[in-house]
């Protein structure tokens, strides 16, 4: 039996501008950038890679600034889903300690950041 | 007004205030503003000196109960202990009932689904001694007992609740304090109810829910971490699944 | 009056186990992920700082047997890491819950699995 819903009042914006729930909002929305994604990821390596002529051309086209500029931001989705991920699973599974809290999410952003750079700025 | 509360008023203030259920709306009020003012002062003001059909909740007003809490610019508070100058935004204070909970009248919520809910959590303590047994043995500085008292001091004023996201888009949800308190019996040597608590607490609404948003922590006016509390039973429930103990 | 008692109450030993076992699910293909991404980070911008082309990284990925088996962990983690998350976004933010949400995001774990094997076997081959 499900509990029913019943007309409640809900939170806005202002219960939400704090660093443990912006770490959420970026951890989902970089899993769902990622989630849809994926497939066509999985298609294109598929496509581009057993078809050589195909593969040259989707080459010349990944080398357009748009088309970089699209990869490292997926790049820092990735990194940051990552990042945050950890950060999910030492507070989970190794323990909680208030004080490290913010220094984990300091250090997460960080390891993202300079990932999507690294990639971003090399290509 | 008397003409001592006349003469220490420093001009006035706009108040929102909800009225009516949850199909209501904001009415607005100007109230005297002085110093040292807090929230619950300000409602106490409109419902004895503007509009007597006001209905809130109060009771000790010196921050023991937890009675007084309600949503003020948007953050669950206890009003007896937010000072009006330390939260007015844009020269305006906007009241309304505690979010997540069925709406009574005005600022007076429904508590019964929070408590529910601490309930169906096996939020109880369940013995397993007598009378004629000694007193149990429990070492304060173990850290089982640590655990507990890090959070024992919940006091239920749903701020917690009213704080967590998760619990408005789960319904089925058990929410942070009703977790919390489960947490604390868990770590009681004393307490018998063992994987029957587990089980309350690991259902489709349970620990596994929770996103570590850290909401409740950051709003519980006793300074509680059911975010610690809550990743201690997903720990707990994890490895008792991977033992088949669950 | 919600009865939020009731609604725990009905709910079988099974269905614990079950969101149990998702959860661990979940959290355990997040595990072996990170260690997964860790590594194809470092690849992409090894990648990416070498200016590889794609026929260099294709030759590498076929130089070593290990290469096609950390892809194939990769994706299976992926199959199941992937579904569990939407599963939770979609209960949470479009309030759509039950079996036939699940089935659908089992088959969208099949296709990331069939899709992911594919592509890792044509790099392969």
């Amino acid at each position: 039996m499900q509990a029913r819903a019943l007309p409640i009042r809900r939170n806005d914006v202002r219960a939400r501008g704090h660093a443990g729930y912006v770490a959420f909002v970026v951890h989902r929305v970089s899993g769902i950038v990622l989630a849809l994604f994926l497939p066509a990821h999985f298609f294109v390596l598929s496509r581009a890679l057993s078809a050589p002529a195909a593969l040259d051309g989707f080459l010349e086209w990944t080398r357009e600034p748009a088309v970089k500029f699209a990869e490292t931001l997926l790049v820092l989705a990735l990194a940051a889903h990552l990042a945050g991920g950890v950060r999910l699973l030492f507070v989970e599974f190794v323990g909680w300690r208030a004080e490290w809290q913010k220094t984990a999410l300091a250090i997460a952003a960080g390891v993202a950041v300079a990932c999507a750079l690294l990639f971003g700025l090399s290509a | 007004m008397t003409e001592r509360e006349r003469a220490g008023a420093r001009g006035t203030l706009p108040v929102r205030i909800w009225r009516g259920g949850a199909d209501g709306a904001f009415q607005q009020f100007d109230v005297p503003r002085r110093a040292s003012q807090t929230v619950l002062d300000v409602v106490v003001h409109v419902q004895r000196h503007v509009d007597p059909s006001l209905a809130y909740r109060y009771a000790c007003r010196v921050g023991m109960c937890g009675s007084c809490a309600m949503t003020v610019n948007g953050k669950a508070r206890w009003t007896c202990r937010t000072h009006v100058d330390a939260v007015v935004a844009g020269g305006m204070l906007e009241i309304a009932p505690l979010s997540h909970l069925p709406i009574v009248r005005d600022l007076v919520v429904d508590m019964a689904p929070f408590f529910d809910k601490w309930a169906a959590a096996k939020g109880q303590f369940t013995p397993t001694a007598t009378r004629r047994d000694p007193f149990a043995k429990v070492a304060p500085a173990s850290p089982a007992r640590r655990a507990i008292d890090a959070t024992i001091e919940c006091i239920g004023c749903g701020v917690c609740y009213a704080s967590c996201d998760v619990v408005g888009w789960k319904p089925d949800y058990l929410g942070p304090a009703a977790l919390n308190r489960a947490w604390t019996l868990v770590n009681d040597v004393r307490d018998g109810a063992g994987v029957t608590r587990l089980r309350a607490i690991a259902t489709d609404g349970g620990c596994q829910c929770c996103h570590t948003q850290q909401s409740c922590t950051r709003s519980c006016p006793k300074h509680l971490s059911p975010t610690a509390s809550i990743a201690g039973l997903k720990r707990l429930v994890a490895h008792a699944a991977m033992k088949g103990t669950l | 009056m919600i009865d939020a008692t009731l609604a725990v109450r009905d709910e079988s030993l099974r269905a614990v186990r079950y969101a149990v076992w998702r959860f661990v699910l979940q959290r355990g293909s997040a595990a072996v992920l990170a260690l997964c991404v860790v590594v194809h980070l470092a690849t992409m911008i090894y990648a990416v700082r070498h200016a590889l082309t794609a026929g260099a990284i294709v030759a590498r990925m076929q130089a070593s047997v290990a290469w096609p088996a950390f892809y194939t962990l990769f994706v299976v983690a992926v199959a199941i890491h992937a579904p569990l998350g939407l599963r939770t976004i979609v209960d949470e933010w479009l309030g759509l819950r039950g079996p036939v949400v699940d089935v659908l995001l089992a088959c969208a774990a099949l296709v990331l699995l069939g899709g992911g094997l594919y592509a890792v076997a044509s790099l392969t081959a």
